[in-house]
Protein backbone atom coordinates (compact mmCIF):
# COMPACT_ATOMS: atom_id res chain seq x y z
CA UNK A 1 0.00 0.00 0.00
CA UNK A 2 2.81 2.30 0.86
CA UNK A 3 4.29 1.87 -2.62
CA UNK A 4 0.94 1.74 -4.35
CA UNK A 5 -0.32 5.12 -3.18
CA UNK A 6 2.52 7.25 -4.57
CA UNK A 7 2.33 5.18 -7.75
CA UNK A 8 -1.38 5.82 -8.07
CA UNK A 9 -0.87 9.48 -7.35
CA UNK A 10 1.89 9.73 -9.94
CA UNK A 11 -0.29 7.88 -12.44
CA UNK A 12 -3.24 10.18 -11.85
CA UNK A 13 -1.00 13.22 -12.17
CA UNK A 14 0.47 11.92 -15.42
CA UNK A 15 -3.03 11.27 -16.77
CA UNK A 16 -4.15 14.75 -15.77
CA UNK A 17 -1.08 16.25 -17.41
CA UNK A 18 -1.70 14.24 -20.56
CA UNK A 19 -5.33 15.35 -20.64
CA UNK A 20 -4.21 18.92 -20.18
CA UNK A 21 -1.71 18.64 -22.99
CA UNK A 22 -4.31 17.37 -25.45
CA UNK A 23 -3.71 19.16 -28.74
CA UNK A 24 -7.34 20.19 -28.87
CA UNK A 25 -6.43 23.88 -28.61
CA UNK A 26 -4.44 23.74 -31.85
CA UNK A 27 -6.10 22.73 -35.09
CA UNK A 28 -4.15 22.30 -38.31
CA UNK A 29 -5.76 22.68 -41.72
CA UNK A 30 -4.61 23.15 -45.32
CA UNK A 31 -1.51 21.01 -44.83
CA UNK A 32 0.09 20.63 -48.25
CA UNK A 33 3.33 20.32 -50.17
CA UNK A 34 4.46 20.34 -53.79
CA UNK A 35 5.60 17.35 -55.83
CA UNK A 36 9.38 16.90 -56.11
CA UNK A 37 11.66 14.40 -57.84
CA UNK A 38 13.55 11.68 -55.94
CA UNK A 39 16.85 13.58 -55.96
CA UNK A 40 15.48 17.06 -55.17
CA UNK A 41 17.55 18.66 -52.36
CA UNK A 42 14.48 20.21 -50.70
CA UNK A 43 10.69 20.16 -50.53
CA UNK A 44 8.26 22.47 -48.79
CA UNK A 45 5.50 22.23 -46.16
CA UNK A 46 2.59 24.67 -45.87
CA UNK A 47 -0.02 24.69 -43.08
CA UNK A 48 -2.68 26.78 -41.42
CA UNK A 49 -2.52 26.76 -37.59
CA UNK A 50 -5.38 27.86 -35.40
CA UNK A 51 -5.22 28.35 -31.64
CA UNK A 52 -8.71 27.93 -30.15
CA UNK A 53 -7.38 28.08 -26.59
CA UNK A 54 -6.84 30.94 -24.19
CA UNK A 55 -3.06 30.56 -23.97
CA UNK A 56 -0.31 31.44 -26.42
CA UNK A 57 1.35 28.48 -28.11
CA UNK A 58 4.26 28.04 -30.48
CA UNK A 59 5.24 25.62 -33.23
CA UNK A 60 8.79 24.68 -32.24
CA UNK A 61 9.77 21.86 -34.58
CA UNK A 62 8.55 19.22 -36.98
CA UNK A 63 9.63 15.90 -38.46
CA UNK A 64 8.63 13.53 -41.22
CA UNK A 65 9.86 10.12 -42.38
CA UNK A 66 9.88 11.61 -45.91
CA UNK A 67 12.84 13.95 -45.23
CA UNK A 68 16.15 13.97 -43.35
CA UNK A 69 15.10 17.03 -41.33
CA UNK A 70 12.45 19.73 -41.18
CA UNK A 71 13.34 23.40 -40.63
CA UNK A 72 11.06 26.36 -39.99
CA UNK A 73 11.91 29.32 -42.24
CA UNK A 74 10.67 32.78 -42.88
CA UNK A 75 10.81 34.30 -46.34
CA UNK A 76 11.06 38.03 -46.90
CA UNK A 77 11.36 40.19 -49.96
CA UNK A 78 13.29 43.41 -49.43
CA UNK A 79 13.83 45.78 -52.36
CA UNK A 80 13.51 43.00 -54.89
CA UNK A 81 15.84 40.63 -53.00
CA UNK A 82 14.58 37.31 -51.62
CA UNK A 83 15.88 36.47 -48.15
CA UNK A 84 15.15 33.16 -46.39
CA UNK A 85 16.14 32.70 -42.75
CA UNK A 86 15.61 29.95 -40.16
CA UNK A 87 13.24 30.81 -37.30
CA UNK A 88 15.08 29.36 -34.26
CA UNK A 89 12.20 30.28 -31.93
CA UNK A 90 9.57 28.71 -34.16
CA UNK A 91 6.21 30.20 -35.07
CA UNK A 92 4.09 31.85 -32.33
CA UNK A 93 0.38 31.00 -32.46
CA UNK A 94 -1.39 33.55 -30.21
CA UNK A 95 -4.69 32.58 -28.56
CA UNK A 96 -7.71 32.95 -30.82
CA UNK A 97 -5.54 33.53 -33.89
CA UNK A 98 -4.93 31.75 -37.17
CA UNK A 99 -1.40 31.65 -38.61
CA UNK A 100 -0.81 30.60 -42.20
CA UNK A 101 2.44 29.11 -43.46
CA UNK A 102 2.14 29.62 -47.21
CA UNK A 103 3.99 30.46 -50.45
CA UNK A 104 6.20 33.56 -50.19
CA UNK A 105 6.06 33.61 -46.38
CA UNK A 106 6.86 31.43 -43.38
CA UNK A 107 7.15 27.78 -44.42
CA UNK A 108 8.59 24.42 -43.47
CA UNK A 109 11.66 23.32 -45.43
CA UNK A 110 11.87 19.55 -45.82
CA UNK A 111 15.63 19.06 -46.05
CA UNK A 112 16.78 16.08 -48.12
CA UNK A 113 13.56 14.32 -49.11
CA UNK A 114 14.13 10.57 -48.78
CA UNK A 115 12.02 9.82 -51.85
CA UNK A 116 10.03 11.48 -54.62
CA UNK A 117 6.79 13.14 -53.49
CA UNK A 118 4.16 12.37 -56.12
CA UNK A 119 1.05 14.42 -56.72
CA UNK A 120 -2.00 12.96 -54.99
CA UNK A 121 -0.17 11.10 -52.21
CA UNK A 122 -0.11 12.07 -48.54
CA UNK A 123 3.00 12.65 -46.43
CA UNK A 124 2.85 12.15 -42.64
CA UNK A 125 4.24 15.04 -40.60
CA UNK A 126 4.56 15.44 -36.82
CA UNK A 127 4.42 18.97 -35.41
CA UNK A 128 5.73 19.82 -31.94
CA UNK A 129 4.07 22.66 -30.06
CA UNK A 130 5.25 24.25 -26.83
CA UNK A 131 1.90 23.67 -25.06
CA UNK A 132 -0.15 21.39 -27.29
CA UNK A 133 2.67 18.87 -27.67
CA UNK A 134 2.65 16.57 -30.67
CA UNK A 135 0.15 17.01 -33.48
CA UNK A 136 0.12 14.52 -36.34
CA UNK A 137 -0.96 15.76 -39.74
CA UNK A 138 -0.68 14.67 -43.37
CA UNK A 139 0.56 16.92 -46.14
CA UNK A 140 -1.35 16.44 -49.37
CA UNK A 141 1.02 16.50 -52.34
CA UNK A 142 -0.09 18.99 -54.99
CA UNK A 143 1.37 19.53 -58.49
CA UNK A 144 4.82 21.18 -58.62
CA UNK A 145 3.44 24.49 -59.93
CA UNK A 146 0.61 24.89 -57.40
CA UNK A 147 0.24 28.35 -55.85
CA UNK A 148 -2.88 27.45 -53.86
CA UNK A 149 -4.05 23.90 -53.15
CA UNK A 150 -7.19 22.76 -55.04
CA UNK A 151 -9.08 22.10 -51.81
CA UNK A 152 -8.36 25.60 -50.48
CA UNK A 153 -12.07 26.17 -49.85
CA UNK A 154 -12.27 23.37 -47.28
CA UNK B 1 -19.87 92.66 -63.33
CA UNK B 2 -20.79 91.22 -66.73
CA UNK B 3 -17.18 91.53 -67.79
CA UNK B 4 -16.10 89.47 -64.80
CA UNK B 5 -18.63 86.72 -65.58
CA UNK B 6 -17.41 86.67 -69.18
CA UNK B 7 -13.79 86.39 -68.04
CA UNK B 8 -14.56 83.52 -65.67
CA UNK B 9 -16.58 81.76 -68.40
CA UNK B 10 -13.77 82.04 -70.97
CA UNK B 11 -11.28 81.03 -68.33
CA UNK B 12 -13.27 77.85 -67.62
CA UNK B 13 -13.45 77.06 -71.33
CA UNK B 14 -9.67 77.42 -71.56
CA UNK B 15 -9.04 75.18 -68.56
CA UNK B 16 -11.49 72.56 -69.87
CA UNK B 17 -9.96 72.68 -73.34
CA UNK B 18 -6.50 72.22 -71.90
CA UNK B 19 -7.65 69.26 -69.78
CA UNK B 20 -9.30 67.54 -72.76
CA UNK B 21 -6.15 68.03 -74.85
CA UNK B 22 -3.82 66.87 -72.08
CA UNK B 23 -5.89 63.78 -71.27
CA UNK B 24 -6.24 62.68 -74.89
CA UNK B 25 -2.54 63.31 -75.57
CA UNK B 26 -1.70 61.30 -72.46
CA UNK B 27 -3.93 58.45 -73.61
CA UNK B 28 -2.34 58.48 -77.07
CA UNK B 29 1.18 57.96 -75.74
CA UNK B 30 0.40 55.60 -72.84
CA UNK B 31 -2.52 53.35 -73.85
CA UNK B 32 -3.42 54.69 -77.33
CA UNK B 33 -1.93 54.11 -80.79
CA UNK B 34 1.34 55.87 -79.93
CA UNK B 35 2.00 53.70 -76.88
CA UNK B 36 5.03 51.42 -76.55
CA UNK B 37 4.55 47.68 -76.81
CA UNK B 38 3.37 46.49 -73.38
CA UNK B 39 6.21 43.98 -73.03
CA UNK B 40 8.94 46.29 -71.77
CA UNK B 41 8.74 47.35 -68.13
CA UNK B 42 12.03 49.22 -68.24
CA UNK B 43 13.94 51.17 -70.86
CA UNK B 44 15.06 48.81 -73.63
CA UNK B 45 18.55 50.28 -73.48
CA UNK B 46 19.23 48.85 -70.00
CA UNK B 47 22.46 46.85 -70.19
CA UNK B 48 20.90 43.69 -68.71
CA UNK B 49 21.97 40.38 -70.17
CA UNK B 50 25.51 39.86 -71.38
CA UNK B 51 28.10 37.17 -71.99
CA UNK B 52 28.22 34.13 -69.69
CA UNK B 53 29.92 30.72 -69.57
CA UNK B 54 28.02 28.10 -67.60
CA UNK B 55 27.20 24.37 -67.54
CA UNK B 56 23.64 23.19 -68.25
CA UNK B 57 21.88 20.54 -66.14
CA UNK B 58 22.79 17.88 -68.71
CA UNK B 59 26.49 18.70 -68.21
CA UNK B 60 27.08 20.65 -71.44
CA UNK B 61 29.19 23.83 -71.45
CA UNK B 62 27.12 26.72 -72.84
CA UNK B 63 27.46 30.47 -73.49
CA UNK B 64 24.94 33.20 -74.26
CA UNK B 65 25.52 32.47 -77.98
CA UNK B 66 23.78 29.09 -77.57
CA UNK B 67 20.56 30.90 -76.65
CA UNK B 68 20.45 33.55 -79.40
CA UNK B 69 17.78 33.41 -82.11
CA UNK B 70 14.91 33.00 -79.67
CA UNK B 71 13.68 35.33 -76.92
CA UNK B 72 14.63 34.20 -73.45
CA UNK B 73 13.19 34.21 -69.95
CA UNK B 74 15.81 33.88 -67.24
CA UNK B 75 15.83 33.97 -63.46
CA UNK B 76 18.42 33.40 -60.75
CA UNK B 77 17.91 31.19 -57.68
CA UNK B 78 19.30 28.06 -56.02
CA UNK B 79 18.13 24.54 -55.25
CA UNK B 80 18.20 24.73 -51.41
CA UNK B 81 15.27 27.09 -51.85
CA UNK B 82 12.03 25.30 -51.03
CA UNK B 83 9.55 28.16 -51.44
CA UNK B 84 10.32 31.05 -53.79
CA UNK B 85 12.29 29.23 -56.52
CA UNK B 86 9.74 26.38 -56.84
CA UNK B 87 7.00 29.02 -57.01
CA UNK B 88 8.79 30.77 -59.89
CA UNK B 89 9.61 27.46 -61.65
CA UNK B 90 5.97 26.43 -61.16
CA UNK B 91 4.81 29.74 -62.65
CA UNK B 92 7.19 29.17 -65.60
CA UNK B 93 5.76 25.67 -66.09
CA UNK B 94 2.20 27.08 -66.04
CA UNK B 95 3.20 29.75 -68.61
CA UNK B 96 4.79 27.10 -70.86
CA UNK B 97 1.58 25.06 -70.70
CA UNK B 98 -0.56 28.14 -71.44
CA UNK B 99 1.59 29.10 -74.45
CA UNK B 100 1.32 25.59 -75.89
CA UNK B 101 3.52 25.03 -79.00
CA UNK B 102 4.53 28.73 -78.89
CA UNK B 103 6.58 27.95 -75.76
CA UNK B 104 9.14 26.21 -78.00
CA UNK B 105 9.94 29.58 -79.57
CA UNK B 106 11.40 30.78 -76.24
CA UNK B 107 14.37 29.73 -74.10
CA UNK B 108 13.58 29.13 -70.42
CA UNK B 109 16.60 29.46 -68.12
CA UNK B 110 17.12 28.98 -64.39
CA UNK B 111 20.61 30.06 -63.22
CA UNK B 112 21.93 28.96 -59.82
CA UNK B 113 23.83 31.45 -57.65
CA UNK B 114 24.88 28.59 -55.31
CA UNK B 115 28.13 27.61 -57.06
CA UNK B 116 29.23 25.25 -54.29
CA UNK B 117 26.21 22.96 -53.91
CA UNK B 118 24.48 23.21 -57.27
CA UNK B 119 26.16 20.78 -59.64
CA UNK B 120 24.53 19.85 -62.97
CA UNK B 121 23.25 16.64 -61.28
CA UNK B 122 21.66 18.61 -58.42
CA UNK B 123 20.06 20.98 -60.93
CA UNK B 124 18.71 18.02 -62.95
CA UNK B 125 17.15 16.48 -59.83
CA UNK B 126 15.59 19.76 -58.82
CA UNK B 127 14.18 20.47 -62.29
CA UNK B 128 12.63 17.02 -62.66
CA UNK B 129 9.31 18.27 -61.24
CA UNK B 130 8.94 21.06 -63.84
CA UNK B 131 8.55 21.43 -67.58
CA UNK B 132 11.50 19.74 -69.36
CA UNK B 133 12.05 22.89 -71.48
CA UNK B 134 13.44 24.75 -68.45
CA UNK B 135 17.25 24.62 -68.63
CA UNK B 136 19.24 24.77 -65.39
CA UNK B 137 22.62 26.55 -65.51
CA UNK B 138 25.35 26.44 -62.88
CA UNK B 139 29.07 27.01 -62.84
CA UNK B 140 32.20 27.94 -60.90
CA UNK B 141 32.20 30.82 -58.42
CA UNK B 142 33.86 33.13 -60.98
CA UNK B 143 31.54 32.15 -63.84
CA UNK B 144 28.41 32.55 -61.70
CA UNK B 145 29.68 35.97 -60.56
CA UNK B 146 30.25 37.01 -64.19
CA UNK B 147 26.73 35.86 -65.22
CA UNK B 148 25.18 37.69 -62.26
CA UNK B 149 27.10 40.84 -63.21
CA UNK B 150 25.88 40.57 -66.81
CA UNK B 151 22.26 40.47 -65.57
CA UNK B 152 22.74 43.08 -62.80
CA UNK B 153 21.74 40.42 -60.28
CA UNK B 154 22.34 40.81 -56.56
CA UNK B 155 23.22 37.68 -54.60
CA UNK B 156 24.98 36.99 -51.35
CA UNK B 157 26.00 33.93 -49.40
CA UNK B 158 24.65 34.16 -45.83
CA UNK B 159 26.23 31.90 -43.16
CA UNK B 160 23.78 30.26 -40.73
CA UNK B 161 24.32 29.39 -37.05
CA UNK B 162 24.26 25.63 -37.71
CA UNK B 163 27.34 25.96 -39.93
CA UNK B 164 25.40 25.87 -43.18
CA UNK B 165 24.50 28.80 -45.37
CA UNK B 166 21.68 30.20 -47.45
CA UNK B 167 21.62 32.54 -50.45
CA UNK B 168 19.94 35.92 -50.83
CA UNK B 169 19.13 36.72 -54.44
CA UNK B 170 17.22 39.12 -56.71
CA UNK B 171 13.73 37.91 -57.48
CA UNK B 172 12.94 39.11 -61.00
CA UNK B 173 12.46 37.07 -64.14
CA UNK B 174 14.24 38.85 -67.03
CA UNK B 175 13.02 38.87 -70.62
CA UNK B 176 15.52 39.16 -73.47
CA UNK B 177 14.70 39.37 -77.17
CA UNK B 178 16.14 37.03 -79.82
CA UNK B 179 19.22 39.25 -80.18
CA UNK B 180 19.88 39.11 -76.44
CA UNK B 181 18.66 42.64 -75.70
CA UNK B 182 16.80 43.39 -72.48
CA UNK B 183 13.04 43.41 -73.12
CA UNK B 184 11.49 43.71 -69.66
CA UNK B 185 10.82 41.69 -66.53
CA UNK B 186 8.12 39.54 -65.01
CA UNK B 187 7.66 40.31 -61.35
CA UNK B 188 7.07 37.63 -58.74
CA UNK B 189 3.82 39.30 -57.73
CA UNK B 190 2.36 39.82 -61.21
CA UNK B 191 -0.60 37.70 -62.28
CA UNK B 192 -0.37 34.77 -64.69
CA UNK B 193 -2.45 36.78 -67.23
CA UNK B 194 -0.04 39.76 -67.17
CA UNK B 195 3.00 37.47 -67.49
CA UNK B 196 1.38 35.61 -70.41
CA UNK B 197 0.62 38.92 -72.14
CA UNK B 198 4.26 39.98 -71.81
CA UNK B 199 5.53 36.70 -73.28
CA UNK B 200 3.07 36.87 -76.21
CA UNK B 201 4.18 40.47 -76.82
CA UNK B 202 7.81 39.34 -76.79
CA UNK B 203 7.06 36.59 -79.34
CA UNK B 204 5.08 38.83 -81.74
CA UNK B 205 7.73 41.58 -81.63
CA UNK B 206 10.31 39.18 -83.10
Amino acid sequence: MRTLLPGLLAGTLALAAAAHAQPSDITVSLAWTRAVGATAPTAVGYLTLRNRGANPDRLISAETPAARAVEIHEQRREEGVMRMRPLPDGVPVPPGETVTLGPGGTHLMLVGPTRALARGERVPLTLHFERAGQVHVELSVEAAGTRQPAHAGH
Amino acid sequence: MLRWIRRVAWGSVAVLGFLVLAISAGWFVTDGPLADRPVATGPASLPIGGPFRLIDHRGRAVTEADFRGRPMTVFFGFTQCPDVCPTTLGDMTALIEALGPEADRLHWLFVSVDWERDTPETMAGYLEAYDRRIVGLSGTEAHVAAAARAFRIYYRRVPLKDGGYTMDHSASVFLLDAAGRFAGTIDHQESHAVALEKLRGLLTSQ
